[in-house]
């Protein structure tokens, strides 16, 4: 029986489609049976007319049978669906001004609801793009002050590691420790820089990436000796190789290493979308484990669990391991060094958390704020809509007079909602797509996965989804409110001042204070994570971001001894820094290895000559090595003296400490003139810098430990300096003295210091810009929404207003009732708002920053506002009352 | 509405025409219609319009088939016969309608004697 349905089913679906043949068909058909009928008649003895009458009257209607016959063979929803678009059309198109606004309103709500969306999914709710990614996981110790060295494990720990665990399919790692532009490529023009992480020579395979042409790297091209490779991301191999089809296999050469090509890797990875969010990664070369073996903590760590292991057994066996492992297999007093007294010493957590975990809630926040856009948008558009129900009862009644039933007047009216929602739809569909476009190629955003950002079938779904429950929301009370007047008192309801008018008008206002209240909320949202951001831009970083620019230095670091290094650094720094000091505009310069706010480092802790301290009281301090003026050109600010060029290798070992290592060292007294101990070494405090903003804006601030850059080596070099002009204009003038210097330097981005800030505060600026936004567009949709309401109300009182003009009221007095009317309305919808916002910013307390959730500036900040908007909005329609002409309103109706 | 002519029951002129077909053979409407007014002793409100939407019903399901063709005094026509799938229908629906006939027969002969414990 079930294929007789479908049977029949594909019968009326053809049917349907069939119309205007078969229609044919039945006509020929009925007209032959009048014909026979007639025959048959005369035959009888009928007069022609009585035989045709009786044809006509035993057939009992031709209209009647047609529409009966079409009904039992076609579909007859799809003709009144058909019906019902041709009508909504029509009115739509008369109304063109109330579509338009109807459209627009949607499309802003369900545009910015499609990019959020877009924005959650591929960062929060898509998993990562690998194979069986929930497996994925990072392992690595809680996070501690002391930055990324207390975040690796060395090579050592993690070959142990691996070997000493079960649970994974594969272990693999990269090197953390890695600026940016820390290659040179040459050959092909001048140098240009690139940027390379170093890689565990498994790494793919463990995350199950595919390279898109060429191979992965085999455990072979990690060794000492091997020929140097590298595989390229796909980005990089786009704009620096043009998207060579014949790169693989071919040699390049780098920082004057000639290396050769394995590989292009898909254009769905990107190393900084999952690892280094905002960064920009061109290559990956293998990790040579012994090489790095002596450089302690370097290595960050992932791994891919076994099919069927779960994430708390993996954390159950590193809990079991961690103690087995060595700083350094040569030092058995350094095996157990990763343990962590109190707390989980090493965490196992999905790569997916480690990836978004943190950005979880203030997506979900985002995710709430877009949803009450909609709910404002919804809300605004049902009040528009029983302001057009009011006017257009007549029309309904009348159709219900002739015979309209209630249940199709409904589908009339929610085909219409549909329409608007579908258009609002398409037009926000647009809107999401150039939104999430201009999104995905924001590279100084730091935000994960950002690059992987697209429009895609979900979010398609996610529209056709809101568009169809936004017409529901903002059709169904207005359309069963307009079907369900009562028909006669409508007829004869001339539309002023009549109770049904009175009622619609309540429900209106009711209305118009939901979306205060929503308005309110999004408000305070906005205003909290804005006074947080200003607390934030505020933070004392230590340093002064302005005015200030960075560039990396290449320079050659190749000496017999170390002690030679080290001279032949201090000459070469030298000779860099005066003759950069002696451009035009330069107040400073200086180089560091690390700079704040990037990748750093930490040193085991110096121990204050003469003092003891307990095991673990003095956590191992970020160390930066630099030359002199480094801390001028960063405006840091020095107590005690500056490095001299003359603190070099011969000369008694230096260092400068920040003012929280001073203080924990020698408590209350000056630490210049102190001695601090490193094993046997005596290291002499020359000077107390303030604390800087190391690893984050955000997070406290912990020890930092300045060496001399002529007796210790840099890891890098980063040229720092400081100007009285913008530090743009001297990025040629700064490049070209470089080059004079050494023909190798790079033509390396000249970066201002306060890019850097503004990418680690990224994040928070993105999510606080945003919320912003949609407060704003809320606000425009509350204030819509109160004009409408009481302009509307205006309009139907004119004749009340008018009589009372008559009686003497004042023009004064007209308006001030009218604002009254609005102030009062807006006035419940704050107070219902600021109830739901105490709710709601407790939920948001922790994305908050030295902001209370009941933060009064933004509360009271918040309430002036909405009454500033609603004045506005009530102010219109109040003038034009006072403006009525009694004589003219008792005259018309 | 006629007080003397029977309401047509939802379905039942489904099964008329198809036993109008069965044992008329290949028909057009008007005679479809012209038969069941007669057999009834016109006593079926019958609207021969609505016959229309029952024939195309019922070709929807396969239980009729329908050709153009010419009647016996040279009128096109379109003319309607019975299928396999049709007639079985047909005994299927005649058994339902004979047993709900007799228990309704049954039903309103009941007589008030017994009593009702």
């Amino acid at each position: 029986m079930k294929d007789g349905w479908l049977q029949r089913l594909a019968r009326r679906v053809g049917a349907f489609f069939r119309k205007d043949s078969l229609d044919g068909d039945l006509d020929a058909e009925m007209a032959s049976h009048l014909e026979m009928a007639i025959d048959e008649n005369l035959r009888h003895g009928m007069t022609p007319e009585e035989a045709g009458r009786m044809a006509m009257v035993r057939f009992g209607g031709v209209q009647q049978a047609r529409e009966k016959q079409r009904e039992a063979r076609g579909l007859p929803f799809l003709d009144v669906l058909g019906q019902d678009l041709r009508y909504t059309v029509r009115t739509l198109g008369r109304d063109a001004g109330f579509t338009a606004v109807a459209v627009l309103i949607l499309a802003l709500g369900i545009g910015a609801n499609v990019a959020v969306f877009s924005v959650v999914n591929t960062i929060l709710l898509r998993p990562l793009p690998f194979p069986e990614s929930q497996q994925l996981v990072w392992i690595a110790p809680p996070p501690t002050k002391c930055g990324l060295s207390c975040a690796t494990y060395s090579s050592d720990a993690y070959e142990e590691f691996v070997a000493a665990t079960k649970s994974y399919d594969g272990v693999t790692g990269y090197m953390a420790f890695t600026g940016p532009d820390n290659y040179r490529l040459t050959g092909r023009g001048e140098p240009v820089p690139a940027t390379g992480i170093e890689v565990i020579s498994n790494f793919f395979q463990v995350l199950g990436v595919q390279p898109l042409m060429g191979r992965l790297f085999t455990p072979q091209e990690s060794r000492a000796g091997a020929h140097p490779v590298a595989l390229l991301e796909y980005a990089y191999w786009k704009r620096q190789f043009a998207g060579d089809p014949g790169i693989v296999g071919k040699e390049i050469d780098l920082t004057g290493t000639p290396t050769t090509v394995v590989g292009v890797l898909p254009e769905s990875f990107d190393f900084g979308a999952f690892y280094s969010p905002g960064e920009r990664v061109d290559l990956l070369v293998p990790l040579d484990l012994d090489k790095e073996r002596m450089w302690g903590n370097i290595i960050a760590m992932t791994a891919r669990m076994k099919p069927g292991v779960a994430l708390g057994q993996a954390q159950a066996e590193a809990n079991i391991v961690v103690p087995k492992l060595c700083w350094n297999n040569k030092y058995p007093q350094s095996c157990g060094s990763y343990v962590h007294k109190h707390g989980t010493s090493m965490l196992v957590r999905t790569l997916k958390d480690y990836v978004s975990g943190r950005l979880r809630q203030s997506l979900i926040v985002l995710w709430a704020a877009v949803g009450m856009i909609l709910l404002i948008a919804c809300v605004n558009l049902s009040n528009l809509l029983l302001a057009r129900a009011a006017a257009r009862g007549k029309e309904f009644a009348m159709r219900s007079a002739l015979g309209a039933s209630r249940g199709r007047m409904v589908r009339q009216l929610m085909t219409e909602s549909l329409i608007l929602s579908a258009g609002g739809a398409v037009l926000g569909f647009v809107l999401a797509w150039g939104l999430v476009l201009w999104l995905a190629h924001q590279g100084s955003l730091a935000l994960p996965l950002l690059s992987t950002l697209r429009i895609d079938g979900q979010a398609l779904g996610w529209t056709v989804l809101i568009a169809i429950v936004a017409a529901l929301l903002f059709g169904l009370m207005p359309g069963l409110r307009m079907a369900s007047g009562n028909l006669i008192e409508t007829l004869k309801d001339s539309g002023h001042g009549s109770s049904a008018g009175r009622k619609h008008e309540a429900v209106r206002t009711a209305l118009v204070i939901t979306e205060v209240a929503l308005a309110c909320v999004l408000l305070v949202g906005a205003g909290l994570l804005l006074r947080s951001f200003m607390k934030v831009m505020d933070i004392d970083l230590g340093f002064e971001p302005d005015q200030a620019a960075s560039m990396r230095v290449e320079y050659d670091d190749t000496a017999p001894t170390d002690d030679a290094r080290e001279v032949k650094r201090g000459e070469i720094f030298q000779q860099v820094i005066a003759r950069v000091s002696a451009l035009p505009g330069v107040e400073a310069a200086g180089i560091v290895d690390y700079l704040p706010l990037g990748a750093n480092r930490a040193w085991g802790a110096p121990v204050p000559q003469g003092k003891t301290f307990p095991e673990g009281a003095l956590p191992g301090p970020l160390v930066y090595v630099c030359t002199p003026g480094y801390m001028r050109a960063m405006g840091m600010r020095l107590h005690g003296r500056d490095f001299d060029w003359s603190d070099g290798p011969k000369s008694q070992e230096v260092v400068i400490i920040n003012a929280a290592a001073a203080r924990t060292y020698w408590p209350g007294e000056d630490a210049v003139g102190k001695v601090l101990m490193n094993g046997k070494d005596e290291l002499h405090v020359i000077g107390v810098v303030d604390d800087v903003h190391a690893s984050s804006v955000e997070a406290e601030k912990g020890w930092q430990i300045y060496y001399s850059a002529m007796q210790n080596g840099p890891n890098d070099a980063q040229l720092v300096i400081r100007s009285r002009v913008a530090p743009a204009s001297l990025a040629g003038s700064v490049l070209r003295t470089l080059r004079e210097l050494n023909p190798n330097q790079p033509a390396v981005e000249f970066q201002p210091i306060r890019t850097i800030v503004d990418r680690a505060v990224s994040p928070r600026r993105f999510f606080m810009l945003l919320v912003g936004i949609f407060a704003g567009l809320g606000l425009l949709l509350a204030s819509l929404g109160i004009y409408g309401v009481i302009a509307y109300g205006v309009t139907r009182q004119t004749q009340e207003i008018g009589i009372r003009m008559a009686l003497g009221a004042t023009r004064g007095r007209v308006q001030r009732t009218v604002l009254g009317r609005t102030l009062g309305m807006v006035l419940l919808g704050i107070v219902v708002g600021t109830v739901a916002s105490f709710a709601a910013a407790r939920m948001i307390a922790s994305l908050l920053f030295g902001t209370e959730p009941t933060d009064p500036v933004t509360y009271l900040g918040m309430i002036a506002l909405l009454i500033a908007v609603a004045l506005l909005a009530g102010y219109l329609p109040a003038r034009r009352a006072s403006r009525i002409d009694p004589l003219v309103a008792l005259r018309t109706n | 509405m006629s007080d003397e002519k029977l309401d047509l029951l939802q379905g039942t002129l489904d099964l008329m025409v198809l036993q109008t077909l069965a044992t008329m053979g290949e028909q057009h409407g008007y005679g479809i219609a012209r038969r069941i007014e007669q057999i009834s002793g016109d006593q079926i409100l019958l609207n021969q319009g609505t016959i229309y939407a029952s024939l195309v019903r019922l070709l929807q399901r396969g239980w009729i088939d329908a050709e153009w063709g010419f009647s016996d005094n040279n009128r096109k026509a379109k003319f309607y016969s019975i299928t396999k799938r049709g007639r079985k229908q047909l005994k299927e629906d005649a058994a339902y309608w004979r047993r709900l006939a007799a228990v309704m027969g049954r039903m309103l002969e009941m007589q008030g004697t017994g009593n009702m414990e």
